[in-house]
């Protein structure tokens, strides 16, 4: 199948994830099919002065992922994430040593940043708050690495050795999806033949579980925190936080078939588009992301037909899930009836900007693996929502493609898709 | 390929309002680094800034005050100059065609020291509705993109101060991509207690009090950068498609550009921004003798400016090409003060002339042929700008008339 763009292709090559649960793809991929869910009462802070005091926390142990005292002294904990699933991508895709570094690039996403090291930094420079003229004595050396985000581009770089483009992308919680579209981009633009890419958050902080409290955008259901995320589900109050990273090495095709890689799809077409409507709010019409899925099936040359399964943003908000229901009844017209349609947020929670690639990689495997990922917690339907949401238990079915979407704050309305290595085009 | 140019600039920089404000100061060689005013800097490591200070209320409607760190603000103001002095109006174009890509370094952070201290000191009820997104990378692009109906392509990129040209390159594909009109660049900064001391830490900021020596890229007695606050938006569009519109006029065009990415330190490769340059030409199908000027990094750090001074004699030799550091007269803008190179690039193209940098009174390179104090009246055809980040990062950008 061709390409918007020319001749260059590009292909999926490595998976490495740290997702809410274990570390690494197979536990992650184990807790999605299992239609089991993470979350749980935060565990990290004192969640009780908080309106939601739920989320979906990965049990990682740094150490026990080959960090250094050094490391976990210095790199915040999204840092931290983003080098180990970094790692397992690289190990899996066993493209080290075979890639030339000035042909090998880095675009990492986050929403947030070092978010929980600059909430906790400022706490003891404020001295809680007391201070406006926050206390250099007591500022600990690595703090400009906590304000610039692009340090964590700096030590994926260093870890695939990458002297092409480098950079984050930041678009809040569309992050994920926007950041392998750029890095594609790259490959297909021929900047580069390799680029790792991928996002990260570790933001499960006081200063965001307030943020989301004074909106409201968070579930209250603190008495039932395992079933708290309910994406699709008529009783549906918010999301639940979630943290993770994943990270791929996306391929030039030619360049993985020389080396006989093990390919896991092809990622075909991606767009993004604005609502140009409000920062937080959603327009009910889903008009844009329903422009987004359209050009970006365009670019891949398909049809509505051809997705074979719909890996959605899902939040569990009121809004979100009804937004995104009629973007896809507007987008896929009624295909959108018949295709699988999941939210793996029901299980993970919602990571903000590195939730989206964790849905990359939950697209990539399902295509692998012959299983669409089900929305647990969904026993109640919502009438408004009348789709086939996968409720519950997983599917075992070929999967050809898939659609991946998402949503934030912004305004920004992405959407993502991947072929099979099968996949011969419509 | 679709040929992509400027025809809107949006300024706000610290010694100028506006784009003819911020190129009379510019032209005229006047500064606008001064004591940091925003709070008491006594008890930090650093003193001088760029600040641009101005009476929102005058410019911004009421409602978006509560929600918008300062740098939004004038991020809004710039956004509104380029499109009007493009004469475009997205709102009333054709659904999807406009979009924005802005560079961000570290998000709203005076907004965000504000909530923190809520949150610490008082509690989280008392955390602002707004911060949720008054802070994040993206903000400026959501903000600009809200207030105009631009509904095409959004983005940020974060790559320290780097990437204010990697967000000009990749609006530069979304127009070679079929989108009519893209908006962007950088206007950032951030002047506040909490900032400034994770701004210090970077190492790389001047501890000189006197705003005439903290700032003196190239120079014998370089100290560091000063951080300042401001930068430029651009629209870009294909000619064609600003024709069908009415706008005939341009600057010029993003001709060439690349990123590249420094090895690890000790890994005894060749840092990146040599290929940078020439892989930015190569793109442009341009030579190093086709450049007209070149708009240095500078970045005050004296391995730094040698660093580059170097590249620059190697690339196009001694004294091979003349080079300008107009940010003397701003400070660093975080991502900004790439974009408002560019823009004070494209002015130079348009007035034949080529701005000073100021207070270097010890050149520290021979090989380089900087241009000081006065402006030099030139035939130019093309213009470099280069721009590095914190940590390895190389941009590139070439612009031709």
């Amino acid at each position: 199948m061709a390409v918007d763009n020319g001749r260059r292709r590009v292909v999926v090559t490595g998976i490495g994830v740290v997702a809410p649960g274990e570390a690494g793809t197979k536990a992650f991929w184990d807790l999605l099919t299992a239609g089991r869910s993470a979350t749980r009462t935060i565990s990290t802070f004192d969640p009780t002065p908080f309106r939601s005091r739920v989320a979906a926390e990965c049990d990682f142990d740094p150490e026990a992922s080959g960090l250094t005292q050094r490391q976990i002294r210095q790199w915040d904990r999204t840092a931290q994430f983003a080098v180990v699933a970094a790692r397992e991508a690289l190990a899996d895709s066993g493209v080290s040593g075979v890639n030339d570094p000035v042909r090998t690039g880095v675009m990492a996403g986050t929403a947030c940043g070092m978010t929980i090291s600059l909430d906790r930094e400022f706490a003891v420079v404020s001295d809680e708050g007391r201070k406006h003229l926050v206390d250099d004595a007591h500022g600990v050396p690595y703090l400009y690495d906590y304000f610039v985000p692009s340090s964590m581009a700096t030590e994926l770089a260093w870890l695939v050795e990458a002297e092409g483009p480098v950079g984050v992308v930041s678009t809040g919680c569309t992050s994920g999806i926007d950041v392998i579209a750029h890095a594609c981009d790259l490959i297909r633009d021929d900047a580069a033949d390799v680029m790792l890419a991928g996002a990260s958050d570790a933001a499960i902080s006081p200063i965001t579980v307030a943020c989301f409290d004074a909106i409201k955008a968070t579930t209250p259901r603190n008495d039932e925190p395992e079933s708290a995320s309910r994406p699709f589900d008529l009783t549906r109050n918010g999301f639940a936080l979630g943290e993770g990273a994943a990270m791929f090495v996306l391929e030039e095709r030619e360049h993985a078939r020389r080396r006989g890689a093990h390919i896991y799809a092809e990622v075909t077409g991606y767009a993004g588009r604005c609502n140009a409507y409000s920062m937080t709010g959603l327009r009910v019409d889903g008009n844009e992301m329903a422009e987004a899925i359209r050009v970006a099936l365009d670019r891949s040359r398909m049809n509505p037909e051809d997705v074979g399964y719909v890996n959605a943003h899902g939040s569990a908000t009121k809004q979100n899930d009804r937004h995104e229901t009629a973007a896809f009844k507007k987008s896929l017209g009624d295909h959108a009836y018949r295709v699988p349609v999941s939210s793996i947020k029901s299980m993970i929670g919602h990571s903000l900007g590195a939730v989206c690639a964790l849905e990359f990689a939950a697209s990539a495997l399902a295509i692998e693996h012959s299983v669409v990922p089900p929305t647990a917690n969904l026993h109640v339907p919502d009438p408004e929502c009348d789709l086939d949401y996968v409720p519950l238990t997983a599917r075992e079915q070929r999967v050809p493609t898939v659609l991946s979407v998402a949503s934030g704050f912004g305004g920004f309305q992405s959407a993502i898709v991947l072929a099979g290595p099968e996949w011969s085009g419509a | 390929m679709t040929e992509v140019v400027v025809t809107g600039v949006g300024v706000v920089a610290p010694n100028g309002w506006g784009v003819e404000e911020y190129w009379a100061a510019t032209l005229a060689g006047r500064s606008g680094l001064g004591p940091l005013t925003r709070f008491d800097s006594s008890g930090y490591r650093a003193h001088v800034a760029g600040e641009v200070n101005f009476t929102p209320e005058d410019h911004l409607p009421g409602r978006l005050l509560p929600q918008t760190d300062h740098m939004t603000r004038l991020a809004l103001v710039a956004a509104a100059e380029a499109l009007a002095d493009a004469g475009a109006d997205p709102a009333v174009m054709p659904d999807f065609s406009a979009g924005v890509v802005t560079a961000a370094s570290a998000g709203g952070f005076e907004f965000g020291q504000k909530e923190l201290r809520a949150l610490w000191s008082k509690g989280p009820a008392y955390v602002s509705a707004y911060q949720a997104f008054a802070w994040f990378y993206p903000v400026n692009t959501g903000q600009i993109s809200i207030r105009h109906g631009m509904r095409g392509p959004g983005s940020a990129l974060v790559a320290e101060q780097a990437g204010g040209l990697d967000a000009l390159a990749k609006a530069r594909r979304h127009v070679r991509e079929g989108t009519a009109l893209m908006l962007a660049g950088a206007v950032d900064g951030s002047l506040c207690p909490w900032s400034w001391l994770c701004l210090t830490r970077s190492g790389t900021v001047s501890p000189r009090r006197d705003p005439r020596r903290a700032f003196l890229p190239f120079d014998a007695d370089a100290s560091g950068g000063v951080p300042g606050e401001g930068g430029a938006l651009l629209v870009l569009e294909a000619p064609e498609r600003a024709a069908e519109r009415g706008q005939h006029r341009h600057y010029g065009r993003i001709a060439g550009y690349a990123a590249t990415f420094d090895p690890r330190p000790g890994s005894g490769r060749p840092p990146g921004l040599r290929r940078a340059i020439d892989t930015a030409l190569a793109d442009a199908g341009l030579g190093p003798s086709d450049i007209d000027v070149v708009f240095a990094d500078a970045s005050g750090v004296a391995e730094q400016d040698r660093a580059e001074a170097e590249v620059l004699s190697a690339v196009f030799g001694p004294r091979g090409v003349p080079v300008t550091a107009p940010k003397t007269m701003t400070g660093r803008l975080l991502a900004g003060g790439a974009p408002l190179d560019v823009a004070a690039a494209l002015l130079a193209l348009r007035d034949a002339v080529i701005p000073p940098s100021v207070h270097i009174a010890q050149p520290a390179h021979r090989d380089l042929d900087l241009v000081r104090d006065r402006p030099r009246p030139a035939r130019l055809t093309s213009a470099l700008v280069l721009a590095r980040g914190h940590g390895g990062f190389n941009s590139a950008l070439v612009l031709t008339r």
